[in-house]
């Protein structure tokens, strides 16, 4: 029951708009089952599966709205959730940037679904689990680890005609190896829409190699250092970057984008030429939901029912978008296309040796952890690396190094840009390993 | 719902999300709604044992029962706009067991009936029997005694859900005009207000009913100095507490006059607000400081975080033992450091509490989510490591034969785990006045509000910002600075603890959003302390062109 065909959906959701007395009706949909399994020190720890059907209403009249939810779906229930929601937007204060809803609209058809990962049952989750802790096991290192999977529906439509329907899937392995000493750490992430594409054994025996790897291993003092940020460790510092590309705190004069004296960014190159970002609903490898709204794994676009499309952010280091929201689009007079659900960044050919091989003296860093920001005006955000930080020397891994906490900017990062390999996929995007000198360490960690 | 959740739900988040993501499983409602009583307790014990008697007839050997009423509201607004009100709750049922040696849990929405949470409780026997295969050993219960039925209320004044919606937009407009008037070009308000009604009833024979308030009213102003391109910000130096409206409704011995006034078992949201925007344009005026060794002279509304992820966090015995290793981390307080009874964790003035009675504080309640009575206790004598936070079937580890009652779960939805109880550093027992404090230091920063943070995922090395940073020479405040973060490494910080203020200085600071667990769960949670000064901490400079 949880996952509705696309008449089914819509079909409640006509029921839904036909109750409505308001001046605007917004009807959204959506459903999915979640299932998950985790495991600390060899052993599993949670499992559970949920599943989840539910009807947000948003009633208007003027400028006034009010949202109502419900999960449940006989024709007494739909109806009461539409009057409640017609009762809230009665009571609520006017929003003066209400902007009128959206008539009909035209969605891509994008490959957000994978029959593999919609069968995924318990079995599988614990043969998944299996694969992952028996080589742990047999090795005498430490797993901890977690899978989630999720397949769903997300339908939306309003009073002016519009609709749209999605069905997506995914999935979120990672994994962490410990040496049974607690000198080594080792990790290991991958994120999926496919599960036929997640091999857990191969990404436990990645965090396996870190693991023991990096145990004993040498202090470095702190300073400028080249580094190899694998798309795990960079995935994070780009998505906070483009998480500040909304075009009115820029115009507001609050954001990285902003200029001196007023005025934004856009247009200016603020990277190195090789720098290209952008994200396509289409691509296959990061396949992203037509419309925001809810129900998607890898969704995003604001829920407000405009089209996900294809549009370029940063091209050869020129801001060529930012992203607005309806109201400040109007205000603005422009289309402003909404936030992504996924970003692309360009990459290169080369792979990860390759960029290892080609190291003078550099360190290869695995994953950065805890970062917060610093300072938003410069995007200066502060962490540390983690699970396996390695010393490179004349195109090797020479040796272990103790953790380090950074303090940077991924505006400074891509301005110091070496080198850039094939992208993959992390985090939900699509990043290559990137080369980049003067990476500021401040400290060392003792952490392992 | 998670910190992200919350900044996306208030529009404070960066990507500035039009609708906001609900707590799982919550529905909007009208706020009326909030005052109408929920399922009543005779109801709710029925249901109870009713699940209790279903698991125990499939086998389990141990069965909880959680039924949680859950109710939110948020009013969220920006300069003269209200940009969204939401009320929410979330009512169901959750049955935890154990049944071959094994956990099980199953949770059910809207639960009406004894067949509902009934077949929940199977459902978690199921899931038991099933990983049991996969376990290593049996889950060690430590034994609980039962308490009946009995009862626990907050201690509020004025419950936050009866003041009607638009006394809470007319205050916020209100300090929204104060600010917009004093210099700040933006402000960012809202008003977060959580009751938690809570039924828990296991094998052991406790029937717990209880009511849980907490509030948070909080700020961002903005200043911007169009000639220079460059915005400075201030928070709010409010606290989340459990407490009722009354938090808003301040009394004159609530403020702590100095520098700038902080606060403490009362708010004046206007008053914080017109300082806040005095503040961030002054900001843009101040010194950017210069990198090196200061003597830190930390006010409670800062320590508070220091005290979190430096002290908090390390004494969890499950990340001591490996359960979060592949999310929040493991700790560098390792059992042996413990065992060995002379682990210095900080300097002799150190004396680190645990506490789950403390009145006002988030964490406050009469029995956990495991049924067991809380109560407070040491985490660090007199600067020495002596225990930990660990619930019952983790207490025979540390040799302890009863839980410390620290469990809790998020959500009725949500299966219950080892959480933070409030830790704080308890007060000087020498008299010592803030003034007094600064007095002596010599080459110092005095640090108020929290700001950016940041520890490693075994809690050695940590930086953190602030709101508002001042110089200190020679015993005197010389003036306002800015692009100021410490870092340290918590041993080596806690070492450096020099002095402690008394406890007429003693306040409460928090959070609302501490996130462990995969799926990630937030719990509340406060920590105390007096104005404490650490000596010869490394200062960074963080300005940055770009």
């Amino acid at each position: 029951m949880a996952i509705l065909t696309e008449q089914e959906a819509k079909k409640i959701i006509d029921k839904v708009l036909g109750y409505a007395k308001s001046d605007e009706t917004f009807v959204s949909l959506s459903g999915d089952r979640t299932g998950n399994i985790r495991y600390a020190r060899n052993s599993v720890s949670t499992s559970g599966e949920t599943s989840n059907l539910s009807l947000g209403v948003t009633a208007v009249f003027g400028k006034k709205s009010g949202t109502a939810t419900i999960n449940e779906f006989d024709d007494a229930s739909l109806e009461k959730t539409v009057r409640r929601a017609e009762e809230i937007a009665r009571l609520a204060p006017e929003n003066p940037e209400y902007v009128p809803m959206l008539g009909p609209q035209t969605y891509l058809k994008t490959g957000t679904f994978s029959e593999s990962t919609d069968k995924i049952t318990p079995e599988f989750r614990a043969k998944a689990t299996f694969d992952s802790l028996d080589p742990c096991r047999q090795k005498n290192l430490t797993a901890a680890g977690y899978m989630e999977d999720t397949t769903g529906f997300s339908a939306i439509g309003n009073s002016k005609g519009l609709f749209g329907y999605n069905r997506s899937t995914g999935v979120d392995f990672s994994i962490t190896v410990r040496t049974a000493d607690g000198t080594g750490s080792g990790y290991a992430a991958r994120d999926v829409n496919d599960v036929s594409k997640l091999s857990t054994k191969a990404a436990t025996e990645v965090a396996m190699q870190k693991a023991l790897a990096s145990s004993t291993a040498r202090a470095l003092e702190p300073g400028k250092y080249t580094v190899i940020l694998e798309p795990t460790a960079s995935v994070e510092l780009l998505r906070n970057m483009m998480g500040s590309m909304d075009a009115r705190n820029a115009d507001e004069g609050r954001s990285f984008l902003s200029k001196k004296g007023g005025g934004t960014r856009l247009g200016e190159k603020l990277f190195d030429e090789r720098v290209t970002i952008y994200s396509d609903p289409m691509n296959p490898e990061l396949p992203l939901d037509p419309f925001g709204g809810g129900g998607g794994r890898f969704g995003g676009g604001g829920g407000d029912g405009r089209p996900q499309e294809k549009v370029t952010w940063i091209e050869k280091g020129v801001v060529k978008n930012m992203y607005y929201s309806r109201f400040w689009a109007e205000k603005k007079g422009v289309k402003g296309v909404p936030p992504p659900g996924g970003v692309i960044m360009e990459g290169g050919t080369q792979s990860l040796a390759d960029l290892i091989k080609s190291t003078d003296k550099g360190i290869l860093v695995t994953r950065l952890w805890y970062i917060r920001a610093v300072d938003p005006q410069t995007l200066l955000y502060t962490g540390l690396t983690r699970d396996g930080t390695f010393y490179i020397e004349n195109g090797q891994i020479k040796f272990p190094v103790k953790n380090f906490r950074f303090n940077e900017s991924p505006v400074i990062m891509l301005n110091n840009l070496e080198a850039l390999g094939k992208p993959v996929r992390a985090g939900g995007q699509l990043i290559p390993p990137m080369k980049i000198r003067d990476f500021t360490f401040t400290s060392l960690s003792d952490a392992v | 719902m998670n910190r992200r959740d919350f900044n996306q739900l208030i529009g404070m988040g960066a990507a500035g999300i039009l609708l906001p993501s609900l707590p799982a499983f919550s529905r909007n409602v009208s706020p009326e709604s909030f005052l109408e009583s929920g399922v009543d307790v005779a109801t709710k014990k029925r249901l109870a044992d009713a699940a209790l008697n279903a698991a125990k007839s499939k086998g389990a050997t141990y069965t909880d029962v959680r039924i949680g009423r859950y109710l939110n509201q948020f009013v969220v607004t920006r300069e003269d706009k209200v940009q969204n009100i939401v009320n929410t709750e979330s009512y169901g049922v959750g049955v935890r067991v154990i049944a071959d040696g094994c956990w099980g849990f199953a949770a059910v929405v809207d639960a009406k009936s004894e067949a509902d949470t009934a077949k929940a409780a199977e459902k978690a026997v199921a899931i038991a029997k099933a990983n049991a295969r996969l376990m290593k050993e049996p889950v060690q219960l430590a034994p609980q005694k039962g308490y009946g039925e009995v009862s626990w209320k907050a201690p509020i004044k004025k419950n936050a859900f009866e003041v009607p919606i638009k006394e809470k937009v007319d205050l916020l407009m209100e300090v929204n005009a104060s600010a917009l008037k004093n210099g700040a070009n933006y402000v960012n308000s809202v008003l977060f207000m959580v009751n938690e009604q809570k039924y828990f009833a296991s094998t052991d024979g406790t029937y717990a009913d209880q009511d849980i308030h907490r509030i948070w009213p909080t700020f961002t102003v903005t200043a911007i100095d169009p000639k220079t391109g460059k915005f400075e910000t201030r928070n709010t130096l409010s606290s989340p507490m459990g407490m009722g409206y009354e938090y808003l409704q301040v009394n004159p011995s609530d403020k702590v006059t100095g520098i700038t006034t902080r606060y403490n078992m009362g708010y004046d949201m206007l008053e914080d607000v017109t300082a806040a925007a005095k503040q961030a344009r002054a900001k843009h005026s101040a010194k950017s400081v210069e990198a090196g060794k200061y003597d830190l002279v930390l006010d409670p509304s800062h320590l508070w975080l220091t005290i979190h992820e430096s002290v908090g966090h390390p004494l969890e015995l499950d990340r001591v033992l490996g359960y979060e290793a592949n999310f929040a981390g493991t700790s560098f307080a390792t059992l042996d450091k413990w065992q060995s009874k002379n682990f210095n964790y900080g300097s002799k003035q150190v004396n680190l509490i645990a506490d789950k009675t403390q009145v006002g504080s988030l964490g406050a309640v009469g029995w956990d989510d495991e049924g067991v009575k809380t109560k407070q206790w040491d985490l660090v004598k007199d600067g020495t490591l002596v225990n930990y936070q660990a619930i019952r079937d983790q207490v025979h580890i540390i040799g302890e034969k009863e839980s410390q009652g620290c469990c809790y779960a998020d959500n009725w939805g949500s299966v219950q785990f080892q959480r933070m109880a409030n830790v704080s550093l308890a007060a000087g027992k020498t008299p010592l006045s803030v003034q007094e404090m600064i007095k002596d230091v010599k080459k110092g920063i005095y640090i108020i509000g929290d700001g950016s943070f940041s520890i490693d995922q075994q809690r050695y090395n940590f930086q953190f910002g602030g709101q508002l940073f001042y110089e200190i020479k020679n015993g005197e405040i010389v003036g306002m600075l800015k692009d100021v973060a410490y870092q340290s490494n918590t041993q080596e910080f806690w070492n450096s603890c020099a002095q402690v203020c008394d406890e007429k200085d003693y306040r409460l600071g928090g959070s609302f959003f501490d996130g462990k667990g995969q799926p990630s769960q937030s719990s509340a949670v406060s920590h105390g302390s007096s104005t404490t000064r650490f000596n010869g901490v490394n200062v960074i400079n963080t300005a940055r062109k770009i």
